[in-house]
């Protein structure tokens, strides 16, 4: 995603210069922007703090700035100036986090991310962002970067389109159902949608879930789709799939919603990350597979969610 | 109301530190809150930054945010904050809360009160106007424990690296901070030539003496640039005067009217 990203960026420097800092990343992936934004386009170094900072120093002064790093340097590292100099003020500042999840695998726990979104929705104002194919950035950043068009704080978490060869998705939107199905809802959140794609469309709908991609947080309970409601009022069982912790996840804003709106549950469970569980460390696929967020895993699990929901 | 330059203790600015001083008492007392000393130390440089240097396009930013009291006080002396408003200080349904809040106020660009945010948000508002070649300097004023922030020096780094020249930091260096003098917690007193080797222009001067202070920052130095203010904690009151406890200590009803008469006596 982060090469279609660039390209994406390029083409809004023509349109809608804006100011791109980057915390010393982008080698071999980000010199077409420098050379397409010149001096607006600033590597902040190694000082995350600082980064965040400036950049709401420059969004006080109406100017268009992303942030960009990889994802848990994007924002665990300087919290507190989100929080603050960011959010506090309501500066529509973009939050780019490369490797989202488990995304920079055998890089180690470091260089994971998987409670960003949910620390980050904590604070004033900021919304999160996850595209899950490579056609999703582009319409993204496109309407993240159109003078006006959102004007709150975004954090854009950036993975690895995963889907096969061939799938066109629908346009990114808040929810989009990827295909339907007779045995309960899988919602999955990100580029995880991508592997269970692979494994899902060869099942006949009397086989599988009706499969759902979330892609934009918060959700309040009036955004649910009808359609959704309608699927999980099916019965089944909802299973929320997200490669993230489940404090502050998806699965918990879904299950309010879903309280809130008083819609019939006759099931609902959340894979999400486990964090560590064995001490060991691999790549992106080993560590979803022990959090039982690869497909084979969700596809069962949402199968056994039916089965235990229909008796 | 305007500073003259050939003395700080010429009858005009006398009188606006002494009303401001006593507003700044009255205001902490009648609102039952300390963080006085810090306050006090830094009145000088926000009166005649206020009065004598800041031009329309000029921005301040406060990174001591403890010191709001003193902010608020200048901008009430200029008429930007009236009696009314003041007496909410530190109470409900107030914009001026114990350090300075989100954009409250036209004169507080921004929301300060943790440590080491102030200068690189100041660094962010000297770049744009670097980019939009705009006029106007960008002064912010940090405390001196606040230096064992790091968020500062990645500040530093940054600002002589993108060479904003619009940018200029003062440092109140009233030599205590929260639980001990700065020597002692941080030892890191040498400020000017740690500033230097960074590559900032570093002056000194003394942070009660509004002319000279004036003359310092009307002087033509290109930025980035930082001037030391040598300052007393709990400056004008002799017994709040380098006393740790003027960080966080109220006074009671017998100690503001000795403060004041005090004050008042000059």
């Amino acid at each position: 995603m982060r090469d279609t990203a660039c390209r994406s960026w390029v083409e809004l420097a023509d349109r809608d210069p804006f100011v791109f800092l980057t915390g010393d990343l982008g080698f071999r992936a980000l010199e077409p922007l420098r050379e397409a934004l010149g001096e607006r386009f600033i590597n902040a170094g190694v000082a995350e703090q600082n980064m965040v900072s400036v950049a709401a120093g420059l969004a006080s002064q109406r100017h268009r700035v992303w942030v960009y790093s990889i994802a848990p340097f994007c924002y665990a590292r300087p919290y507190e100036q989100i929080r603050n100099d960011v959010c506090l003020h309501k500066l529509p500042v973009r939050f780019v986090g490369n490797g989202g999840g488990y995304g920079y695998g055998p890089m180690g726990a470091t260089h994971h991310a998987i409670e960003d979104y949910g620390s980050l929705l904590a604070l004033n104002g900021m919304q999160a962002w996850i595209p899950a194919f490579d056609a999703d950035v582009g319409l993204a950043i496109d309407r993240l970067g159109s003078p006006g068009a959102v004007d709150a704080p975004v954090y854009l978490r950036l993975g690895r389109d995963e889907s096969p060869d061939g799938f066109v998705p629908p346009p990114f939107e808040p929810f989009r159902r990827l295909g339907t199905g007779e045995r309960g809802v899988l919602l999955c959140v990100g580029p995880l949608v991508g592997e269970v794609l692979r494994h899902y469309e060869s099942l006949a709908e009397s086989a599988r879930p009706a499969l759902w991609l979330l892609s934009q947080l918060p959700v309040l309970p009036e955004e649910l789709p009808a359609q959704l409601v309608d699927d999980v009022e099916r019965g089944g069982g909802l299973l929320v799939a997200e490669e993230h912790v489940a404090t502050g996840g998806a699965g918990e804003r879904i299950a309010r919603c879903l309280l809130e709106r008083g819609v019939q549950v006759s099931g609902f469970e959340v894979a999400c990350a486990r964090g560590y569980p064995s001490g060991a460390y691999g790549s992106q696929a080993w560590h979803r597979q022990e959090s039982g967020l690869d497909a084979q895993s969700l596809l069962e699990r949402s199968a056994k969610l039916m089965e235990r929901t229909t008796g | 109301m305007t500073v003259p330059s050939d003395s700080s203790e010429a009858p005009n600015y006398a009188e606006l530190r002494k009303r401001a001083r006593l507003r700044l008492l009255r205001m902490h007392f009648e609102a039952g809150v300390g963080h006085i000393g810090g306050n006090l130390s830094a009145l000088d440089a926000l009166l005649v930054l206020h009065h004598r240097i800041m031009t329309p396009d000029d921005v301040f930013i406060l990174a001591k945010g403890h010191a709001a009291g003193a902010l608020y006080i200048a901008l009430w002396s200029r008429g930007e904050i009236g009696e009314d408003e003041l007496r909410t200080f530190h109470g409900d349904d107030s914009r001026l809360s114990g350090h300075p809040a989100p954009a409250a106020l036209a004169g507080i660009p921004v929301a300060t009160g943790s440590l080491g945010h102030g200068l690189p948000v100041s660094a962010g508002i000297a770049l744009a106007r670097k980019l939009d070649a705009a006029p106007g300097r960008v002064f912010c004023l940090c405390s001196d424990g606040e230096w064992q922030e790091g968020s500062n020096w990645e500040a530093l780094i940054f600002a002589a690296k993108h060479e904003l020249k619009s940018l200029v930091l003062l440092v109140d260096v009233n030599g205590l901070q929260g639980f001990g003098t700065t020597a002692e917690v941080g030892g890191i007193d040498n400020l000017a030539e740690r500033f230097e080797s960074f590559g900032f222009s570093t002056s000194e001067c003394d942070g009660h003496d509004a002319a000279e202070m004036a003359a310092e920052l009307e002087r033509d130095v290109p930025g980035p640039r930082a001037i030391l203010l040598h300052t007393v904690k709990g400056k004008g009151v002799s017994f709040m005067e380098n006393e740790l406890a003027s960080h966080y200590v109220p006074l009671g009803d017998a100690e503001f009217a000795k403060a004041c008469a005090e004050v008042e006596r000059g």
